[in-house]
């Protein structure tokens, strides 16, 4: 699991071994520490917009050091390209040229964050042109930050400010090192919902969280994280994995429910526990999901219906039981994967599965929203786990390494933060979406 | 102390006064065939394993139990105090009270059952009863000449002493001495014991392979309906007990040879089908009182009832010495105003289905009733389609210490769904010994 390219390349003469060869040098990621600062310098607003000024409270909100112009010779922590008024392609010109500018002074594990607007087809085409340019700039410019800085948007739905709840709360998330894997994505905030937490340690303080798949991997990094967070965490898996799962219960103090989730009753299941042990539930994490790798050409039956029914048909069938249940206020993140954007060779039935999951949270969220809550879904990248360790060497090298902007694999804990941001109140602008953690990667792993 | 309890659960069954102990859940390894899956577990590992389960099902970490009570059949010396460093192990409070108890196979309801009386008299609110064995990691002794000689040796003061002590040494000495099965004061194992007693009830094989069938048949039922998801946790990688033979039948049971009895000639009926093999394994029940329960939002599956133990006179007095339940359950329903038809499950233990079936007979037989229960009429027979409804020992094995712990859980579970009724648990031990105890349905 330890990717020991990374700290080679990272420590002692094998550092500047790699320098004098020239070779690809990741660096190990800014990650959030509570009590950590947000960002490790001041903060630049750059632009005009209402949502420069809205920024500038919120950041000052929060205590952090913000200017409103780059220059001179101090570090920088973080670019804000406040981009929402952009009415044309010529508008971005300034914007774009200033954090050029300003990207040397960036210190590593920087953050540039663009705020714009969507564009739609109701838009002039040149304010359409303007709009979309961002996502392209942005993109971009993810590719060409080094020292483990990223670059990320936020999209205001029209009509929602900067100061909305949940553009704070994607804002806050994507400085922070909580995101250190996300890279040259965009969130978008499409309500002014969301309750912004009183502690930004504890953003899921009193919350109760049933965590699927949860006896190992990115199911027990997400339980942790989750619990650290401040939520009781209902860890849940298969029988089988029941002795992991005890001891990752154990561990953070929860409660851990030995179910297969296909079963038809496992909603049921889930919400007797919650409910008869805990009182309430509130989060939701559709984590549990299996491979069973074969080109099309070879597949047979069970590798193809197994995976679409643990991967996708059991949380259709759980989300229609929660619904039914009218549970108001909850959250459920689903985990999708870059495998069901992209596509990836022998995983015809796992990219269906995931891609069907990033369709159920698209067309689930309205129901959703009807009972305060939401739902969204993750889909990881290149993430180094017991899973991702079986590679082949040269092909996990390539996944980890030299496709993502990152130039690494991610880690459990890093798909976990994206998780943890998405199940907490903040995000309750944010519906329906599928957020990428792969460090930018090209395709799909 | 005592609580006015919920007049609904406390009027059908005993007396009132003290307080309910009642069965919140339990948790089990799977248990395995001696020598198998877990044969370098030791007892301590495997209780700690069982213990974790328990606390990670229900969330009790960091809390201190009223007491943590259990034991073990085969003991190593250095296991003293088993339970509390298996408690030091888990995810518990480390201020949690822990002790053993060893009562042979009757270990585990003896240790949940006087847990219970604390509970019931307000003494605990929280206790944890249980067991384990393992016949794999079992303890092996120095022979009896080498330790008199070591002994001897620790006690010299001088070079003339030593040398003295060393000459009584004894090359035969250094043949290790492993534990037994047999009796101590009648020589015959535990199942030359019962064949003499299966014979007596005149107890075909043919009964006896049915039973045997039929707790195999019911396990396995369990496991596919999900019965035992919440009752097990897996440990080293064994997620069903390894004795369970889902596909065994009749005819392939009928084909084993007899492993007891053999100067039974035809007689000669129990086999290593319809016997228990030796087992690995662990289980815990956690109890509580309702306050308990109610405070920490955990479920009420059953009220731990009333117990009683039972001895039979099997060196003297012509009594089999698996019998001891037979006696016990009598005077069980005497205290609790209830005859034996008054239950919805039985979990009689199979030790070998010659104990269940001896101790049914026993109970039909008139003359055994009158002349050896004092009773004027035989307690009768039982509905056996409530008896052993989702296996017992025969299917599961029976890590001896672990067995009550396994039934008492098992059984819980099965009044809770039901919703209503009670069950009876019978469990024989060595030493002619057994405890018998009343769950009722919550």
């Amino acid at each position: 699991m330890a990717d020991n390219y990374l700290k080679l390349v990272n420590t002692g003469f094998t550092k500047d071994l790699a320098k004098t060869l020239g070779l690809p040098r990741p660096t190990i990621l800014r990650r959030y520490e509570p009590g950590k600062p947000l960002v490790p310098g001041p903060v630049v607003v750059l632009g005009a917009g209402s949502a420069a000024h809205d920024l500038t409270e919120t950041l000052l909100g929060w205590g952090l050091d913000v200017r409103r112009h780059a220059g001179g010779p101090e570090k920088l922590g973080a670019l804000i390209l406040a981009l929402d008024a952009v009415e044309a392609p010529g508008d971005l010109s300034a914007v774009a040229l200033e954090a050029g500018a300003a990207l040397r002074s960036l210190l590593p594990g920087g953050r540039v964050v663009s705020i714009s607007r969507p564009a739609t087809v109701n838009d002039a085409p040149a304010r359409s042109a303007a709009r979309m340019g961002v996502t392209g700039l942005l993109r971009s410019l993810g590719r060409e930050m080094r020292g483990g800085a990223t670059a990320n948007g936020i999209l205001l739905a029209e009509g929602i400010g900067a100061a909305a709840p949940s553009a704070a709360a994607a804002l806050h998330f994507l400085l922070s090192g909580r995101s250190a894997y996300v890279d040259g994505q965009f969130i978008n905030v499409e309500s002014e919902r969301g309750v912004l937490p009183a502690d930004w340690d504890q953003p899921l303080a009193g919350k109760v969280a049933v965590v699927t798949g949860a006896a190992r991997g990115i199911g027990a990094a997400i339980a942790r994280t989750l619990h650290r967070d401040g939520a009781t965490i209902v860890a849940v898996d298969v029988p089988q994995a029941g002795e992991s799962l005890a001891a990752v219960a154990n561990g953070i103090g929860g409660t851990a429910l030995q179910l297969d989730i296909t079963r038809d009753d496992a909603a049921a299941v889930i919400m007797e526990h919650a409910l008869g042990r805990h009182g309430q539930l509130d989060i939701v994490i559709h984590n549990a999901g299996i491979t069973r790798d074969k080109l099309l050409a070879n597949m047979d039956a069970a590798r193809w219906d197994s995976v679409i029914a643990v991967n996708i048909q059991s949380q259709l069938r759980m989300n229609e039981a929660f619904l039914a249940a009218d549970l108001q206020g909850l959250r459920i993140v689903s985990l999708a994967s870059t495998s069901g954007i992209a596509g990836n060779r022998g995983q015809t039935n796992y990219a269906t599965s995931k891609a069907g999951v990033m369709g159920m949270v698209a067309s689930t969220a309205s129901a959703m929203v009807e009972r305060d809550g939401g739902i969204n879904a993750v889909a990881p990248g290149f993430i180094e786990t017991e899973m991702t360790a079986k590679i082949p060497v040269a092909t996990r090298a390539v996944g980890r390494m030299l496709l993502p902007s990152l130039m690494q694999g991610g880690q459990p804990l890093d798909v976990a933060e994206a998780i943890g941001f998405l199940a907490s109140d903040a995000a309750g602008g944010i519906n329906g979406q599928t957020l990428r953690v792969c460090g930018q990667s090209l395709v799909g792993a | 102390m005592a609580d006015p309890a919920s007049p609904a659960q406390s009027t059908t069954t005993g007396t009132t006064g003290p307080r309910p102990a009642v069965v919140i859940g339990g948790n089990r390894i799977p248990f395995a065939r001696s020598n198998g899956k877990y044969s370098t577990a030791s007892n301590q590992e495997m209780l700690t394993a069982a213990l974790d389960g328990l606390v990670a099902r229900f969330g009790l970490q960091g809390q201190r139990i009223g007491a943590v009570a259990a034991g073990a059949v085969l003991k190593h010396s250095k296991d003293f105090n088993l339970v509390r460093e298996s408690v030091l192990g888990t995810a518990l409070s480390p201020t949690t009270p822990a002790y053993d108890v060893q009562m042979a196979c009757a270990t585990g309801m003896e240790a949940i059952g006087s847990l219970a009386n604390k509970i019931r008299l307000g003494q605990i609110e929280s206790g944890i009863g249980g067991g384990v064995d393992t016949t794999s990691d079992a303890p092996i002794a120095v022979s009896e000449g080498l330790r008199a000689v070591l002994l001897e040796l620790t006690r010299a003061r001088t070079l003339q002493q030593r040398l003295s002590a060393l000459s009584k040494f004894r090359p035969k000495d250094l043949s290790p001495a492993a534990p037994g099965t047999g009796e101590p004061r009648t020589g015959l194992s535990m199942g030359d014991h019962q064949a003499v007693t299966t014979a007596a009830w005149g107890i075909t094989r043919q009964a006896q392979d049915e039973l045997a069938l039929a707790s195999h048949k019911n396990m396995a039922a369990a496991y596919d309906r999900h019965f035992f998801d919440d009752l097990i946790t897996p440990f080293r990688g064994v997620s069903r007990d390894t004795n369970l033979r889902p596909d065994s039948t009749l005819e392939k049971l009928g084909t084993l040879k007899p492993a007891f009895g053999k100067n039974l000639g035809d007689q000669a009926t129990m086999t290593a089908g319809n016997s228990t093999p030796l087992t690995d394994g662990a289980a815990t029940v956690l109890i509580g009182s309702e306050d308990y329960a109610r405070a920490h939002d955990l479920p009420m599956l059953a009220n731990f009832v009333d117990f009683e133990a039972g001895a039979a006179d099997f060196v003297n007095g012509g009594d089999g010495l698996l019998m001891a339940p037979a006696y016990a359950v009598p005077r069980l329903l005497a205290r609790n105003g209830l005859t034996l038809q008054d239950f919805d499950f039985y979990e009689i233990h199979e030790a070998f289905a010659g104990t269940v079936l001896s101790t049914l007979a026993a109970w039909e037989d008139e003359d055994f009733c009158r002349n050896n229960l004092g009773l004027e009429a035989p307690l009768g027979s039982i509905d056996r389609s409530r008896l052993n409804v989702n296996g017992s020992s025969l299917a599961a094995g029976h890590p001896f210490a672990a067995t009550g712990g396994r039934i008492v859980a098992t059984l819980a579970k099965m009044l809770h769904e039901k919703g209503s009724g009670r069950g009876l648990i019978s469990v024989c031990a060595a030493g002619g010994q057994g405890v018998v105890a009343i769950l009722e349905a919550r």
